[in-house]
């Protein structure tokens, strides 16, 4: 190993604690413990500042001085692999489920999961819109149509929807499901990203039209369901797209 | 009129805060220029790019990367290095820029500029990134001087040699950051009057100025680069000797954490225009 690359491995090996790396100083020396420390802080207030912005709910549910200790051992665990830190935590959502501490919360997971995917929605590709034109007087058994791809939808275990919409600023009053949700999540015209709970068989025409159904058939497989509503939101938003021709 | 290493405008800038962009939209003009951290623009798509693209329409624009860290020991990322190209290919910015600082480790991405000892075989490391990230995004990047707060015992170069032989080597140009100059100074304990007067103004294409905090050791202050409050005196002191000496230089207020209202971050910019009005009256010498 070269003297630079032993300089920086023990540099980052002591960021996460133990005796002051060899060959680090400063003026005068007996403070280098003290200044080194500034590098400690400065990597675990970063990294922690980054989760929280990312899981602002879990945060919220937990506390801060909770979460600051959570995350300690999640970046110990799951460091960031690249510079694009929204990109980071993936693996949140698992650590939260395994977190001893939190085994009393089962849902933490998956509201997790709904902060990462907002994440990912917020982000996803630019698509155009298909003109309402085209939608009007089309023949359902030819239409395809082509999901914004930031539309996500989550087949959760948990009532994960109503517990993140309740720590949204103004849903206090929020009732709290009673069992499993599955939560839709987009990004809108104005870039933002609501999530609901949609029904099953809502999920599943987002699924049929995923797999590049047709309209006729992404809705054939449901009795009694009027995709209408459910079409119109989307058209709305901007996440019905047209299908590039295969 | 020296020839620049940059196509920024000789003007005051600042550091592009989202939160602030309907303002900046409705009080155009009020700045030279905007930069942004590469890193938060590698997305695909989005409102970082819708407004982004805005932006970039009415102004010019700086490039800033945290995360290349080209004073590594290790290879650069490459797919990182790609993704800023694609970046820079995209909206052609006037400026790129990284710092002479490493962030990665074989752990992960550390989220910090963290410092490397100045030797003859960290030159040639860094000289060697540099070549690669010059060559890779095809234009001449400026390379910035770190707030430090730790020493190595095996550093041998002073920093604004080790800088100045960095641009003669590479043909990069340098961004001085003025308060990151004033902080290594002042926790080394070290003259910043002489360092700036030490520093290659020559190779200079931008200028940052920021805010700082202040800890108090037994031996004296220990200034930490925290970019969450207004630049300090004696750092717009600095400053208005750097004009003084370089010309007018492309000036970027820097103010990342606690960020404050449009009209008080637009009033730190309008305080370095006038200082380059007041200072750069006279050509440099």
């Amino acid at each position: 190993m070269s003297p630079h690359e032993m300089a920086l491995v023990r540099f980052g090996a002591a960021l996460a604690g133990g005796a002051l790396p060899q060959g680090v100083t400063a003026d005068p020396p007996e403070e280098a413990e003290r200044r080194f420390n500034v590098y400690r802080n400065n990597v675990a207030v970063g990294l922690g500042a980054a989760l929280v912005q990312r899981f602002a709910v879990i945060a919220r549910l937990v506390g801060e001085a909770f979460f600051a200790a959570m995350a300690h051992e999640y970046i110990a665990k799951h460091p960031p692999q690249s510079p694009v830190l929204h990109e980071w935590g993936e693996s949140f959502p698992a650590f939260l489920e395994h977190f001893p501490p939190l085994a009393a919360y089962p849902y933490m997971g998956d509201v997790a999961r709904i902060e990462w995917a907002r994440g990912q929605a917020f982000h996803a590709a630019d698509a155009l819109p298909i003109a309402p034109a085209q939608l009007i007087g089309a023949d359902p058994e030819r239409l395809q149509l082509a999901l914004h791809l930031s539309v996500l939808v989550l087949h959760l275990a948990t009532p994960a929807v109503s517990i993140w919409q309740r720590n949204q600023p103004g849903g206090e009053g929020e009732p709290i499901g009673q069992s499993a949700e599955i939560a839709l999540i987009l990004r809108d015209r104005a870039f933002q990203v609501p999530v609901r709970a949609i029904s099953a068989p809502e999920a599943a025409l987002i699924a049929g039209l995923k797999r590049g159904e047709t309209l006729a058939q992404a809705v054939a497989q449901m009795d009694d369901f009027d995709p209408t509503a459910l079409l119109l939101e989307l058209m709305q938003a901007g996440a019905l797209c047209e299908r590039a021709e295969p | 009129m020296t020839h620049l290493p940059t196509k920024l405008p000789a003007t005051a800038g600042l550091g592009f805060k989202p939160e602030h962009f309907d303002q900046i939209r409705a009080d155009r003009r009020r700045v030279g220029f905007f930069e942004i951290h590469a890193e938060n623009y590698l997305g695909a798509g989005g409102l970082p790019h819708a407004q982004l693209a805005a932006l970039r329409a009415d102004y010019a624009l700086s490039v800033h990367g945290v995360g290349l860290s080209i004073g590594a020991a290790r290879p650069l990322d490459r797919d990182h290095l790609a993704r800023v190209k694609a970046l820079c290919d995209r909206y052609a910015p006037e400026s790129f820029s990284e710092h002479l600082a490493w962030s990665s480790h074989d752990s992960g991405y550390l989220n910090d500029l963290l410092p490397l000892p100045y030797t003859e075989e960290t030159l040639a490391t860094v000289c060697a990134h540099i070549d690669q990230v010059q060559d890779a995004l095809g234009r001449q990047i400026l390379l910035e001087n770190p707030a430090t707060y730790v020493l190595f015992a095996s550093s041998t170069i002073p920093e604004a040699d080790f800088l100045r032989r960095i641009a003669a080597r590479t043909g990069c140009g340098l961004l001085l950051d003025v308060n990151n100059l004033f902080v290594s100074c002042t926790n080394h304990r070290r003259d910043p009057w002489q360092m700036l007067a030490d520093f290659p103004l020559d190779a200079v294409g931008e200028i940052h100025l920021g805010g700082h905090a202040v800890e108090d050791l037994p031996s004296g202050p220990l200034l930490i680069d925290a970019h969450g409050s207004a630049v300090a005196d004696p750092v717009w002191a600095l400053y208005a000797e750097t004009i003084r000496r370089a010309g007018p230089l492309p000036t970027l207020v820097e103010w990342d954490n606690d960020v404050p209202a449009w009209p008080v971050l637009a009033a730190e910019a309008e305080r370095a225009t006038k200082i380059l009005q007041r200072e750069a009256v006279h050509e440099p010498a």
